[in-house]
């Protein structure tokens, strides 16, 4: 009963905050619209047993990934008004209709069984630091080295972009 | 848990198909949307959704690989914000625009 609660309420706060996101004009609404969605999830992270990736959720999606988009945001300028015609004709149209066709057929899918499987037998899965770190550390070694691999590079890309600059950059402004 | 199971027991169908609404939201941003940063949110919307059915399959199936997978999507995600954050910052001191209906040509 207490997970039906929240699963009712969490579940309307993350669809409004999505909504918000993809509705809002104002890019800084967007942001704390997917704010509120990121922390809805965590929730149902909890309730499904994952209390580490929960708490890494907060942590580094709602704090350090949204604090990052917010920072961006104010660099660029919130009070530039965003163009909603569409070049493209019928693309409004036909991409809401394929959407729209593309949940049916997710909602039906994802309601059967052979979604998830059937529920196997055996132990409850209960996502600790402990049980997590024992499967990253043993089974899972080589991709968690390749993700240091991949920061790095994502790190020194950022640092490339950043510095990168037009020898005549001084004149156009 | 019991085995008894009521019309307000929550099954992972509910949360698959919550995160399938999920990810057409963060979809249909993409589709809508001319602003790159919020293009940019929507696929953190979709990856997020993903990660929730991830969280909830693995439950049901009693297998820990489905958090452990969801640590490996947040990871990339992190690094693809960084740069994507970059690659927005950096088109915007050269062309002044977010939007990407401007960003018509490849020439700089």
């Amino acid at each position: 009963m207490v997970e039906f609660v929240l699963f009712v309420i969490f579940g309307i706060a993350a669809v409004f905050g999505g909504i918000t996101m993809v509705w809002a004009r104002n890019p800084v609404y967007s942001a704390m619209g997917l704010m509120l969605t990121l922390f809805s999830v965590a929730v149902f992270y909890v309730s499904n047993a994952g209390h580490f990736v929960a708490a890494v959720q907060v942590i580094v999606y709602a704090g350090a990934v949204m604090t990052l988009f917010l920072f961006v945001i104010m660099l660029i300028g919130v009070d530039r008004a965003e163009d909603f015609s569409e070049n493209l004709p019928l693309q409004r149209t036909l991409s809401l209709g394929l959407l729209a066709l593309f949940g049916a057929g997710v909602l039906v899918a994802g309601r059967l069984d052979w979604a998830t499987g059937p529920h196997m037998p055996g132990e409850a899965v209960n996502g600790t630091v402990e049980a997590i770190g024992d499967q990253l550390f043993r089974r899972w070694l080589l991709p968690f080295e390749v993700t240091a691999l991949l920061l790095i590079i994502a790190a020194a890309g950022t640092i490339a972009l950043a510095q990168f600059r037009r020898p005549d950059e001084e004149e156009t402004p | 848990m019991t085995d008894v199971t009521s019309w307000y027991t929550v099954t992972p169908g509910w949360y698959m198909a919550l995160a399938a609404i999920l990810f057409i939201i963060g979809a249909s941003g993409m589709l809508l949307r001319r602003n790159a940063l919020v293009m940019f949110m929507s696929v953190e919307l979709m990856l997020n959704a993903v990660n929730l059915s991830f969280v909830a399959a693995g439950r049901e199936l009693n297998l820990i690989e489905g958090q452990v997978s969801v640590f490996f999507v947040m990871v990339v995600a992190a690094a693809e914000v960084v740069v994507g954050l970059a690659i927005i910052v950096a088109v915007f001191r050269r062309r002044n625009t977010a939007s990407v209906d401007e960003l018509v040509d490849l020439k700089g």
